[in-house]
């Protein structure tokens, strides 16, 4: 595999308090990453430094093989979306050419249609957009740059759920015709799980996951029926949390269940309903914060 | 994520559809099988797994690669899936059928009397006529 993004032992720390804390990744080129994480797990710090605008306490980072800080070379390749990116007073239109003039691979083309899906028109003030809107002018400066390496961190504050499914359409679209390196952070895990390869989890400043994101589906479920089945389906499983309601209980096992065992669960009366990324991720509170835990085996033990 | 189940991994979920419609004669032998960018998009899926997918049937010989053209169903391809289905049939459907008979204390011969009784519904309701 070919890193696009390499980040070895990054730590960042704000006076008494660590934001990252010996964080070491690996990026693989041309594939599309969900950085995941609760809000102040550390990944908009994350996304900072790796675009440059912000310096590590210690660690070293490299975008496209050099540290990306003040090195024009590296930044004219990437992009970065903030969340709520700030714009000078100018018109839509000045911005795009701005951009465009930046960007060496920026598409025009791409720019005007992606204007046209969220219906942004180039005439208007920046300043006078709603917030939805000026999300949707960061996607589309975002996609139409065409970066070989493109951060999205939340990219969608204000965008309701048809603007946010157009932002994942056609970023998938975009993707299939040119891949690129794409690193997209995001709390509404469950709509954006199928457009990743890769999923890396932060908690606290640290990366307690990273996987394939396919790999996840069904990597966990949820066991519920009568207490004695349930006890007898997950006896020498790894279980995650037990739940217990009279007679009925539930609990969350961790490992990809087999046909066989799935039969067996069904003639025991037990339903069984898979934990979706998100809630997933919600878990991550239990996983140990230890490299090792990349590996979900074990998880909870 | 057009229509697709949490608990399976997506490109398993992908190849199954497209084994389905081999199946069921939606895709002939011989017909181009979308390829990983039209599966990514109706799917809304990363593309790299709409690929797993696809490169499963390859690897089962389902499908096969013409240089520059895109994947083909192969021939025989319909047999071999309603075969292995017919394999499967009675570990699927006739087992979960008996566990759930056994639950509700419905002896063979209810169970027999319904599965005729049933059959003759669909039966006559597609063919016009009792089979049963």
């Amino acid at each position: 595999m070919t890193s696009a993004i390499s980040v070895a032992g990054l730590t960042r720390r704000y006076r008494d308090q660590v934001a990252l804390d010996d964080v070491s990744l690996e990026i693989e080129a041309g594939s599309i990453t969900g950085l995941l994480g609760r809000n102040g797990a550390g990944k908009t710090t994350l996304l900072r430094i790796l675009a440059g605008q912000e310096f590590p306490s210690s660690g070293s980072v490299n975008v496209l093989g050099a540290p990306p800080a003040e090195n024009e070379q590296v930044l004219r390749r990437m992009m970065f979306v903030r969340e709520d990116q700030a714009y000078p007073d100018i018109r839509v239109g000045a911005a795009l050419r701005a951009a465009s003039w930046f960007y060496p691979n920026w598409d025009a083309g791409l720019a005007d249609s992606l204007m046209a899906d969220f219906d942004l028109r180039p005439t208007k003030a920046i300043k006078r957009l709603s917030r939805g809107m000026r999300s949707a002018l960061g996607i589309v400066i975002g996609l139409a740059a065409r970066a070989e390496v493109t951060l999205f961190d939340e990219p969608y504050a204000g965008l309701d759920a048809v603007a946010r499914q157009v932002f994942y359409d056609r970023l998938l679209a975009d993707y299939a015709e040119r891949p690129r390196t794409i690193l997209l952070s995001t709390h509404l895990i469950d709509e954006a799980a199928a457009l990743f390869e890769t999923v890396v989890v932060i908690d606290r400043g640290r990366v307690v996951l990273e996987a394939a994101a396919d790999s996840l589906r069904g990597v966990a479920t949820t066991v519920s029926g009568p207490v004695l089945a349930v006890d007898e389906f997950t006896a020498g499983r790894t279980v995650w949390n037990r739940r217990r309601l009279g007679a009925q209980a539930s609990v969350v096992t961790v490992g990809q269940l087999d046909e066989a065992s799935r039969a067996r669960a069904r003639s025991l009366g037990l339903d069984l309903v898979p934990l979706t990324l998100q809630q997933l991720v919600v878990h991550a509170d239990g996983w140990p914060a230890a490299p090792e835990a990349a590996n979900l085996e074990g998880v909870g033990a | 994520m057009a229509g697709l189940d949490e608990g399976t991994p997506l490109f398993a979920q992908v190849a199954e559809r497209l084994a389905a419609e081999i199946a069921d004669g939606g895709l002939a032998e011989g017909d181009r099988v979308p390829s990983t960018n039209e599966l990514a998009a109706f799917y809304r899926i990363n593309p790299a797994t709409a690929a797993k997918g696809i490169n499963l049937l390859a690897d089962d010989g389902l499908v096969e690669k013409r240089r520059g053209v895109g994947m083909f169903v192969a021939d025989g391809a319909r047999q071999r899936l309603l075969a292995q289905r017919r394999e499967h049939f009675v570990e699927r459907y006739v087992r979960p059928l008996l566990t759930e008979a056994t639950r509700l204390g419905i002896d063979n011969g209810e169970l027999i009397t319904a599965i005729k009784e049933c059959g003759h519904e669909q039966f006559s309701d597609s063919r016009g006529g009792a089979v049963v």
